[in-house]
């Protein structure tokens, strides 16, 4: 009853809204731009890539799970340097975090950044996904220990997969804004969730972030439906940090 | 840094060389070290795209509320649920769920609700409330619970008179909207548009006005005589349209509270196609002479009035921009009816649209970024939008007869009119209103009570 009486204060104490009966006389505040979301049209294309991500993953998930990763094998030069720069970059929007508190004006061109470098990652991933493929073709004997960078690429899919089923996107939000959500989670051994948290958190509470805010919810909701995720049952040291990033930007241009 | 000058103590007395060279290795090794530590990230591009389950509870009606034995007070808490739910519904961004699933009693999930029992039925918001009716004024309560978090999103409260109650409903629909979808909402407007009765030849056309889900539905003329283009001031208490009023065609003042009409300045002719300016201080409108039709304003404090094109060809539908720079209208200058965009004082005229065709009827929307218009190709119509270059034109709907699109306040959806294809003596003739995406999907019919056309969305009533 205390519990209650205490949860129900802070909304007593709020003064209700008076409301006229009459019509109110106020003009209509317009923004700049219309957003125009593309949602719906997005969704062929997201069935349909889906249908193929279904089948890249089950073509993929036998050899998969023993799948080779990059730092057990002699790598070459050029895969190397590939490396590297993935670790560099992933460390790096948590580096910038300060700068984009201190002001907005860096804020877009930070987040245009992180943008790049999710792109850089993306590309890196393909690269990666692509030679693990052609390893699987030449020898499935590589079987190692998987878990020196994290997930195999089915792991990862099938994480990913996961979460694409429990995430309802909000559809009404615009395509031309950087949206980009990222949640770091501490994870059990079953994986369910210990802790979660919004990397850039202070940003949903800023004026004219609205749309972040929505999409940073809707992220949460996603993980917390999810849960418990399907994650590997070994190495859980190697993933119970887990960063997810959200990025709706490509299904909202559809 | 610290870390590798202690280590390196043993070695001071080594060559500056095997300093730079153990510094090396070391980077080395931290940097293999961090690598195998790094954090895992995974990027997630893609969801689904259903509309959001949410469960609207009914609202709780206070027990020591007047008049509570009254069925009316009673089932109020249904009521305002039932609007809400039809709102939702009606934007296709959201699904409300049944209630015959609902687990738990409207006043303790108000409280406090057992946010697992709602996770179960697949519920990822809640909507709870409460109504007390006391000292004749009805206050109404609303929060709104993310089950998956098992938090409050938001929480207010509305006090208003009790024949208010649908309003507050649509109030509620709009803050909840904007809370789950970042955009402001569209539900507690009105649309004003002709309704229309009576056999084809001889139709009986009123001035009408409604709620935007179609109750509260008033006429606000007779229908003795033909009236046309009703359009709302962004301000809400006027409305400008064209009525036949003693057969001489003039563009029409009307003022919805008071019921006071006026025609709009003294024309010589024929004035139509009237629309307000942004600011709702000017009107602008076509006048038509000697079969030359021009598009004109007239300031409705001074009533000075400007005349915007001088063209010997046919020039009307005129529109603003929002920040009322510019002018979109059409006009058959170049032959076939085209889209021109120009200042607003009439300079740099700019036709935008070259597809095949006629184009007509463009509005500007309340963003500022689209244009919408009907086209017809080939004897159908269609109604689409586009940038207010004239590029990425992208048409929504296509029918046998349908036009005069107008936006919600939101910029989100359209409503427009189509009729049905009549017989001979006219049977089987209909109008009815549309709204539409402008994703394109989503199409729906708007319920009015009579046959109906030319709808124009107000602005949201309240702020």
């Amino acid at each position: 009853m205390i519990l209650l009486t205490v949860l129900s204060l802070p909304f007593m104490l709020r003064e209700p809204i008076d409301l006229p009966p009459i019509v109110s006389v106020e003009l209509i505040q317009i923004s700049d731009k219309t957003v125009i979301p593309y949602a719906p049209k997005a969704r062929k294309i997201i069935e349909e890539t889906k249908k193929k991500e279904e089948r890249v993953v089950s073509e993929q998930a036998p050899p998969a799970a023993k799948a080779k990763e990059k730092p057990d094998r002699i790598p070459l030069p050029d895969e190397k340097k590939e490396e590297k720069k993935i670790i560099k970059k992933k460390q790096n929007p948590e580096e910038i975090k300060p700068q984009i508190r201190q002001s907005s004006e860096f804020e877009k061109k930070e987040l245009v950044d992180t943008n790049q470098i999710a792109a850089l990652i993306d590309k890196a991933k393909e690269v990666e996904a692509s030679e693990v493929r052609e390893n699987n073709k030449i020898t499935q004997s590589s079987k190692k220990n998987t878990f020196a960078t994290g997930l195999t690429l089915s792991e990862e899919d099938a994480l990913r997969a996961q979460i694409f089923g429990c995430w309802s996107v909000p559809l009404g939000l615009p395509y031309d804004q950087d949206l980009l959500v990222r949640i770091k989670l501490q994870l059990k051994k079953d994986g369910s969730i210990m802790k979660s948290e919004i990397l850039d958190h202070e940003r949903m509470n800023r004026p004219g972030q609205k749309f972040y805010k929505v999409l940073a919810e809707s992220a949460l909701r996603a993980v917390r439906l999810c849960q418990p995720l399907k994650v590997p049952p070994t190495g859980y040291d190697k993933w119970k940090d887990l960063q997810l990033n959200f990025n709706p930007t490509e299904m909202l241009k559809g | 840094m610290e870390r590798s000058s202690t280590k390196l103590q043993p070695y001071r007395n080594a060559k500056r060389l095997n300093v730079i060279r153990y510094i090396f290795a070391l980077l080395i090794s931290f940097l293999y070290f961090s690598k195998s530590l790094a954090l895992i990230e995974v990027d997630i591009t893609r969801g689904n795209l259903d509309p959001l389950p949410i469960a609207v509870s009914p609202l709780h009606v206070d027990i020591k509320s007047e008049g509570y034995k009254d069925l009316k007070i009673k089932n109020l808490g249904d009521n305002i649920a039932s609007i809400i739910e039809k709102n939702f519904k009606n934007t296709g961004l959201f699904n409300p769920l049944k209630k015959d699933a609902f687990v738990q009693k409207p006043d303790i999930a108000h409280l406090k609700p057992r946010f697992e029992d709602w996770r179960l039925i697949k519920a990822q918001a809640l909507v709870t409330g409460k109504i007390l009716i006391k000292d004749n004024k009805l206050k109404v309560e609303f929060r709104l619970w993310d089950l998956t978090a098992a938090q409050e999103m938001t929480a207010l409260a509305f006090t208003t008179t009790p024949s208010n109650w649908r309003r507050v409903a649509h109030i509620i629909s709009d803050k909840i909207y904007e809370r789950l979808t970042g955009e402001e909402g569209y539900f507690d407007t009105r649309i004003i548009y002709v309704a229309e009765s009576g056999p084809k030849n001889q139709r009986i056309k009123k001035l009408a006005i409604m709620d935007q889900d179609g109750s509260n539905t008033k006429y606000l003329t007779l229908g003795n005589e033909l009236v046309l283009t009703p359009r709302f001031n962004p301000t809400n208490q006027m409305v400008t349209y064209m009525s036949y009023f003693r057969n001489m065609p003039r563009v029409y003042l009307l003022d919805i509270e008071t019921g006071t009409q006026e025609v709009v300045g003294n024309f010589p002719g024929m004035t139509f196609a009237p629309r307000f300016s942004p600011d709702g201080k000017k009107i602008i409108m076509s006048f038509a002479k000697d079969g030359n039709s021009d598009i004109y304003t007239m300031d409705l404090d001074s009533r000075i009035v400007e005349r915007i094109t001088e063209h010997s060809s046919i020039d009307t539908s005129p529109s603003f921009s929002p920040d009322g720079k510019f002018i979109a209208f059409n006009s058959d200058r170049s032959g076939l009816q085209q889209i021109y965009v120009m200042r607003s004082d009439g300079g740099n005229v700019k036709r935008i649209t070259f597809g095949k065709g006629i184009y007509g009827t463009p509005v500007w929307s309340p963003r500022g970024d689209l244009i919408a218009f009907t086209k017809m190709h080939k004897g159908r119509f269609y109604i689409g939008v586009m940038r207010t270059d004239g590029t990425g034109e992208r048409l929504l709907t296509e029918n046998y007869y349908q036009e005069a699109p107008s936006w919600s306040p939101n910029g989100r959806v359209l409503v427009f009119y189509r009729e049905t294809k009549a017989g001979d003596r006219g049977e089987g003739f209909s109008a009815k209103l549309w709204s539409i995406d402008i994703t394109g999907y989503n199409e729906r019919r708007l319920s009015t009570k009579t046959d109906a056309s030319d709808p124009s969305w107000s602005s949201l009533l309240s702020k």
